[in-house]
């Protein structure tokens, strides 16, 4: 079982062509400019929400917040109101279950990309789950913030395409700074996972103010560059934006569209082929 | 011919005065609509018993509509030549020799299509221009192939006035094919509406994606499963007008439309809609249709005198007729009322739709049991048809479409709909999307889609971006730049730019929901 926050049946931004977008609750780091700060803790059935719900989708039962699936419509009032970066919209469900919202979308969809939250703190739901997948013959890709050592579970990365890693920063203490967490194993799975073929995609959010830029998406790009004969790697380098932010967060400064087209300029110079801007 | 009042003809010649004297029609569309009402005059069909008012109805109560054909039809519908025979062999009747280069092929073409008439009097089918082309572009550099191209499709939206005119291409990937491409999503015009017939082992995906690149700049072209109208039509059909599956070198002698939600409001409950009310109209449309189509064949004299049959561009024996319905959803709405089950609405609900299918199915099973002698290349039965709508329709939602409105919030629900429906229409169905492409940039993921709709039984699909100046009113295109003139009281030279405007107030089609 995982609790699943939220299923997006169609999503054109998680992977090539059409996929289903499967995010997990929960996160290891805090990044300052997480964008879907609701993700990241778990519920603890304060019921402040409870109340709020404006089509009565939460019942507060036997101390615990209970969410009533079929009744919400997504207003996202609760996660508005809730104070502890939590959603009370979390179904726990099991691989196949799962599976069975994914099948709604066959054929139209390629794929499926498991988010989160940080999605490998339930790494052997995902390994269940992506054997159900490839056995109807869907791709599988996993957007992961790297904390998870990857080189230690063969079996996961047997039924799984490819990783989308993010890159938050590379010194150590900007990322301590950027995340609260250390990046020693961010970086050896960005050599790891491209060694062996399973890097689809490094990703980094441009906060000018809040880490060296330069030196990250330079030392990620030599980085990509070493295994491109392995497999192609993007690398997408992703606009800050304040929207979804956390207030006490949202002041910094998004980076200047020159400073976004410098960046990609120095990305594809020092031999990514493929470079994505958004 | 039979006799009628001097009120109906003084009627009709105050509407000639008030036709002439329009400030904002074009000299063409003035014609146009001169005779169309000296036509209205004529009374020439012997008249199934129980039609005039089924017909001749205000559009709150309409039960049946022919869409304008007029009184006494002397052509079909729409007309399909056989473009590649006269590329092959020139005309008699128009003095062209076969063309020998890629100069004469387009401007034979361009002389042809003034020649070929319609409902509109403009060509609803103006060929697979890929493959017309594609013999002549092999020794012409692509810069030339691509200004010729476009003047070719320029010449088209400045003369063909009528965007019910409809090029094909595909399912191959030719260099013509590309060539029309581009030139389309550089010109973003409305004339000649495209069709990429798609299916994904022909196709290859780079043209396919091509094609989608294309729509997002210019709403066309759509796409059609060819598999499926393969199947139905065999390899010879085409997309014309709208999105109409008929045959080549054929056409389709008359469409007319059951109007679905004013049938159910005749109907006491569900039970008497289905074993009387229905029946009742499908018959006497079916029998409308049967009249117009002896006349056309056995009285007008058209296919005996018109060049395109004389010299074999058409066969008679490949004509078809379209029967058509709009407003299932409608239909199902308003029975559901009926029966108190107000709660339950078509496309949200699996009850709803479940009656959809049963109502199409009843349909579907008259239609396969009504004999038409000059329908013989279609088994003697016309092919169903979703029609997409007029412009002075009100509270009619096109075909088996979802309202505007109550489009599903998830699209796979909406698709999930639809591909219960798109089956029964091998004379053509279809659904519009517009797209938001700032979250969109992926065009793998709409190509995902396509391929995902037509394994899953749809049958055509289209898309624009959200924020296109050229966008798909119901099967035509029409510019919104366009629609605002005509707002202004300005001429616009497209006849179709007013049929938009009237689909922008009555049927809401710039609220579609963007996906």
């Amino acid at each position: 079982m995982a609790p699943v926050n939220k299923i997006i049946p169609f999503s054109s931004v998680d992977g090539p062509g059409n996929r289903t977008s499967v995010f997990l609750q929960g996160c290891n780091m805090d990044c300052k400019y997480c964008h879907n700060p609701e993700t990241r803790k778990e519920c603890r059935n304060c019921g402040e929400c409870v109340p709020k719900c404006p089509v009565g989708a939460l019942d507060l039962k036997g101390g615990h917040v209970v969410f009533d699936y079929t009744k919400c419509v997504a207003c996202d009032t609760c996660i508005k109101t809730c104070r502890f970066d939590a959603s009370p919209r979390i179904r726990e469900l099991s691989p196949e279950e799962t599976m069975a919202e994914i099948m709604k979308q066959v054929p139209y969809i390629r794929g499926v990309t498991i988010s989160g939250g940080e999605c490998s703190l339930h790494a052997d739901f995902i390994r269940d789950l992506f054997i159900l997948c490839k056995d109807k013959g869907l791709g599988t890709l996993i957007d992961s913030n790297g904390s998870y050592d990857y080189s230690k579970d063969p079996e996961l990365l047997a039924v799984t395409d490819g990783v989308m890693l993010d890159v938050k920063a590379w010194s150590k203490s900007d990322h301590q700074k950027v995340t609260d967490y250390d990046n020693s194993m961010v970086l050896k799975n960005l050599e790891f996972l491209a060694s062996v073929g399973k890097l689809y995609e490094v990703r980094t959010v441009i906060v000018p103010e809040l880490f060296d830029i330069e030196e990250t998406v330079v030392n990620t790009a030599k980085t990509i560059v070493k295994y491109l004969d392995v497999s192609d790697i993007r690398y997408k380098l992703i606009t800050y934006r304040p929207m979804g932010v956390r207030h006490e967060y949202s002041g910094m400064t998004p980076p200047s569209q020159e400073q976004m087209r410098d960046l990609a300029d120095k990305v594809k110079k020092i031999g990514v082929k493929t470079v994505v801007n958004v | 011919m039979k006799e009628i009042s001097m009120d109906r003809v003084n009627q009709t010649r105050e509407n000639m005065l008030d036709v002439v004297k329009s400030a904002t029609l074009t000299h063409e569309q003035k014609v146009a609509n001169m005779a169309n009402l000296a036509d209205s005059l004529l009374e020439v069909l012997d008249l199934p018993e129980g039609l005039d008012e089924l017909l001749n109805a205000p559009i709150d109560r309409q039960c049946i509509c022919d869409l304008g054909e007029g009184h006494a039809p002397l052509r079909p519908r729409y007309i399909v030549p056989d473009y590649a025979k006269f590329m092959r062999e020139g005309s008699k009747f128009l003095r062209l020799d076969p063309p020998t280069d890629l100069y004469e092929a387009l401007n034979h073409l361009l002389i042809f299509y003034k020649n070929v008439p319609s409902v509109t009097n403009y060509p609803v089918y103006v060929g697979a221009l890929d493959h017309l082309l594609d013999p002549f572009m092999k020794d012409v550099d692509d810069a030339t192939c691509l200004k010729l191209t476009k003047m070719f499709l320029l010449h088209m939206d400045r003369t063909i006035l009528d965007s019910f005119s409809h090029g094909n291409i595909g399912p191959d990937c030719t260099k013509a094919g590309r060539i029309i491409l581009q030139a389309t999503a550089e010109l973003q015009d409305a004339v000649p509406n495209l069709t990429m017939k798609y299916d994904e082992d022909i196709t290859p995906d780079d043209f396919a994606i091509l094609g989608i690149e294309t729509a997002l700049k210019s709403a066309k072209p759509s796409f059609a499963n060819h598999k499926m109208f393969k199947s139905e039509l065999g390899e010879d059909y085409v997309i014309a007008s709208c999105y109409n599956g008929l045959k080549y070198g054929g056409g389709s002698y008359t469409l007319c439309r059951l109007i679905l939600g004013n049938i159910a409001k005749r109907a006491k409950n569900i039970e008497d809609f289905k074993e009387n009310v229905l029946p009742y109209v499908l018959d006497i449309q079916a029998r409308y249709m049967d009249e117009r189509i002896r006349f056309e064949v056995e009285e007008s004299g058209f296919f005996e005198n018109n060049f395109l049959a004389k010299e074999g561009f058409i066969s008679r024996d490949k004509f078809t007729a379209m029967y058509g319905l709009v407003g299932l959803a409608d239909a199902v709405n308003i029975l559901l009322e009926k029966e108190g089950r107000t709660g339950l609405r078509f496309g949200h609900s699996k009850e709803a739709d479940d009656l959809g299918v049963e109502i199409m199915e009843i349909i579907n099973d008259f239609n396969n049991n009504h004999y038409n002698k000059y329908c013989e290349a279609t088994g003697g039965h016309f092919l169903l048809h979703a029609q997409v709508g007029l412009a002075s329709d009100q509270n009619v939602t096109p075909g088996t479409r979802i309202p505007i409105g109550e489009e599903p919030e998830e699209l796979i629900d909406h698709l999930k709909v639809l591909s219960r429906f798109h089956k029964y229409f091998p004379s053509g169905t279809g659904d519009i999307f517009p797209i938001d492409m700032t979250v969109h940039k992926n065009h793998e993921y709409l190509l995902d889609i396509i391929k995902g709709a037509f394994r899953d039984d749809l049958r055509y699909l289209s898309f624009y971006a959200s924020d296109s100046d050229v966008i798909r009113i119901t099967g035509y295109l029409v510019k919104k730049s366009e629609i605002e003139k005509l707002e202004r009281g300005e001429n616009v030279m497209l006849d179709t730019t007013a049929l938009g405007m009237g689909a922008k107030h009555n049927g809401h089609i710039l609220e579609r929901k963007v996906r």
